[in-house]
């Protein structure tokens, strides 16, 4: 294949990057892809929509989100001068409601009147909740028993949202499991149902589409960047689970070639180990949740379950069109540990002022390593995809503090 | 002529349906579920789905889910399915085994080789519940070529528009899902399946299996009036779990308890012979 001279044009008519993406989900559901990937088709050419999109996002969600210079981060790492993009500042606390607000609208568009979602750390589920809030809608959250323990701040938003939490305890009870207990919702209650993903995974439309309501994060970015420095930026940095703040991030500035992206993976106890969540670094491609990508998984093909101190990022795959981009060598991948990640998180906290999401201090953690290494005049954006609130409880557990 | 086709014809000359049996492999060990396959034919299973146990089976209810999860605890894998599907071949040639399960054990294995292997190993027929005819080069085209019918689901939701679509590809006999949802919940009323079986009988000649929700020989033989065949899966594998100790391990009677089930379903699919 011949290299492709633009990144942005995926995927193709069957859902794929490449060899990744797809459609992989059984026949009940296939209809119902099938007619959410024609009204997204109607919906994107329909001016209204973005129209729809541009006033919640600002009237709502609270964007443009801050491009932030943080001096006293770049001081202390000593090199590059680093920018946060300030997703934890959008209501929700996270870049998640950026997606659910797009696919609220669509399931308004479509006439579904029951909203299901899956969620790990519950900040897709709190972003879930409130946009059902806002538009009426009965909404169910499949999550994880693990998850639930370790998340309860979170669940209780949920329900003071409106929404039903519904526990999970099939497999390992934990964010794969949630997504394969709303699939079984889902073709269950075909008629009124719209499935709302949180992330760049599952069959064809769902990643192309949640990237694009996600895009808005990296054509902010080039704007603010353009006003703040008078170019484009040098490095962009973003943590991976699933992939949407990362792709949000890069994908607007995929076909520029001077700029360099890294997704930062989480690496937990460390890779070597096997309790990780780092998909490319340490998977194999494979078939789950209705899409071709990389996996953790058995010489069986039977999936493994992820580890990481961040909910958010324990997931045992990673959207397609991320393991396209790492096939393709156009973004780099690289792992941070459990421990690095709180060193960051902390240092971010002391130094700036700003408490990061776990998920976003892997990116803090990896630029940590980087910075050193550029010139001062490097312009290097993290995005800071969450707050960090919701994780106060993890982190003082790790310190023998009982909230 | 194939094993599935074969037994289909011979059916349709004695006037009957064919009673489907569903169990997991390796479930609650290989051990056991030799010995439950072996005794199968004999018990009245006209056809046979062995079940290739996966850690994420999305379109799965809870009775198959656990039994998924039995098997690979007891260390089942893909490999190890088609060893005991050789070994039962060794003993009867004429029943057919379709392998169902979930494409990731198959493309993780390798298409090519698991189609040598598997053809090898005397298996007839695959059904790939996450492989839409989208998908058709993955597996179900070279699935043919190989010898093997690749075997698809039809649902409520497949309307007349996507049914030839469904179809096209579609060998040995069309799986009816009776319910839109996931095993072993949910039953639809015969009037509900006669209606959907006249409707695929318009576009197929292609023998027609019902499944999902059918628990007891009433419900198989109501089937069996309208429907090539009927398929029973989720009881079975709740006759396997209700069967173990309580440390999980098969006792002595499970063996027999899930056989004489299927006896009871065979006989009320024989007894609604058709005219």
């Amino acid at each position: 294949m011949a290299q492709p001279n633009t990144y942005r044009t995926g995927p193709d008519e069957r859902g794929l990057f490449g060899m990744f993406g797809g459609r992989f989900v059984a026949e009940t559901l296939m209809p119902l892809i099938l007619e959410v990937e024609r009204a997204y088709d109607a919906a994107k050419r329909d001016p209204g929509f973005a129209k729809d999109m541009a006033y919640y996002f600002e009237h709502y969600v609270g964007r443009p989100s801050p491009l932030y210079y943080a001096p006293r981060l770049t001081a202390e790492y000593g090199g590059a001068k680093i920018y946060l993009k300030r997703e934890d500042l959008n209501h929700t606390g996270a870049h998640k409601i950026n997606n659910t607000i797009g696919q609220i609208l669509l399931a308004q568009r479509m006439g579904k009147r029951r909203i299901i979602a899956e969620t790990g750390a519950g900040q897709h589920g709190v972003a879930t909740a409130t946009v059902c809030a806002l538009f009426n809608l009965p909404c169910v959250v499949y999550m994880g028993e693990t998850d639930i323990e370790r998340q309860k701040p979170n669940v209780f938003r949920m329900r003071l949202l409106g929404a039903e939490v519904r526990p999970v305890t099939s497999g390992t009870a934990t964010l794969k499991d949630a997504m394969n207990e709303a699939l079984r919702d889902w073709v269950a209650n075909v008629e009124d149902t719209y499935y709302l993903i949180g992330t760049v995974a599952g069959p064809h439309p769902y990643p192309a589409m949640v990237r694009d309501f996600q895009n808005i994060i990296g054509e902010e970015t080039r704007k603010q960047m353009q006003r703040a420095e008078g170019r484009l930026p040098d490095t962009l940095v973003a943590c991976i689970g699933g992939g949407s703040n990362a792709m949000g991030l890069f994908h607007p500035f995929l076909d520029d070639p001077s700029v360099r992206m890294i997704g930062v993976e989480a690496a937990g106890f460390g890779i070597e180990t096997g309790k990780h969540a780092a998909s490319l670094n340490g998977g194999a491609p494979g078939v789950l949740h209705g899409n071709r990508t990389f996996l953790l998984q058995t010489d069986d093909g039977q999936i493994i379950d992820a580890h990481s101190i961040s909910a958010g990022l324990d997931y045992p795959g990673i959207g397609p069109e991320h393991a396209w981009l790492f096939d393709r060598k156009r973004v780099e991948y690289v792992a941070i540990t459990d421990d690095e990640a709180l060193e960051a998180f902390a240092l971010l906290t002391r130094l700036e002022g700003i408490i990061p999401a776990l998920e976003s201090a892997h990116a803090l953690a990896y630029v940590k390593k980087l910075a050193p290494t550029l010139p001062k005049d490097h312009l290097v954006v993290v995005n800071l995809s969450g707050r960090g609130d919701k994780d106060i409880n993890t982190v003082a557990a790790l310190q023998g503090i009982t909230l | 002529m194939t094993r599935i086709a074969d037994r289909f014809d011979a059916l349709k000359r004695e006037g009957r349906a064919a009673l489907v049996t569903y169990l997991t492999c390796g479930d609650p060990d290989a051990a056991s579920f030799s010995s439950i396959l072996e005794g199968l034919p004999q018990a009245g299973a006209d056809l046979i789905e062995v079940g290739v146990p996966f850690s994420d089976p999305m379109a799965d209810g809870p009775a198959i889910q656990a039994a998924g999860l039995r098997a690979l605890k007891a260390g089942m894998t893909l490999k190890g399915v088609l060893a005991i599907v050789k070994k039962f071949r060794a003993g009867d040639d004429t029943t057919p085994i379709v392998l169902m399960g979930y494409y990731n054990p198959i493309y993780r294995y390798g298409v090519a080789g698991f189609l040598a292997d598997a053809k090898a190993a005397g298996v007839d027929g695959l059904i790939v519940v996450d492989l839409p005819p989208e998908h058709d080069d993955e597996l179900c085209l070279p699935a043919q070529q190989a010898g093997i019918d690749f075997i698809r689901l039809a649902t409520p939701t497949t309307d007349d528009k996507r049914l030839p679509k469904v179809l096209t590809n579609t060998a040995g006999f069309l799986y009816y899902v009776a319910i839109a949802g996931i095993t072993g919940t949910k039953s639809a009323t015969s009037d509900v399946v006669t209606a959907a079986v006249t409707r695929l009988k318009r576009h197929t000649k292609l023998p027609i299996a019902v499944g999902f929700g059918i628990r007891t020989a009433a419900q198989a033989a109501d089937i069996a009036r309208v429907a090539d065949a009927a398929v029973v899966g989720s009881v079975l594998v709740e006759r396997v779990a209700s069967g173990l100790d309580k440390d999980g391990k098969a006792t002595p009677a499970l063996v027999e308890s899930v056989l004489a089930h299927v006896r009871d379903l065979a006989q009320g699919v024989r007894a609604a012979r058709r005219t």
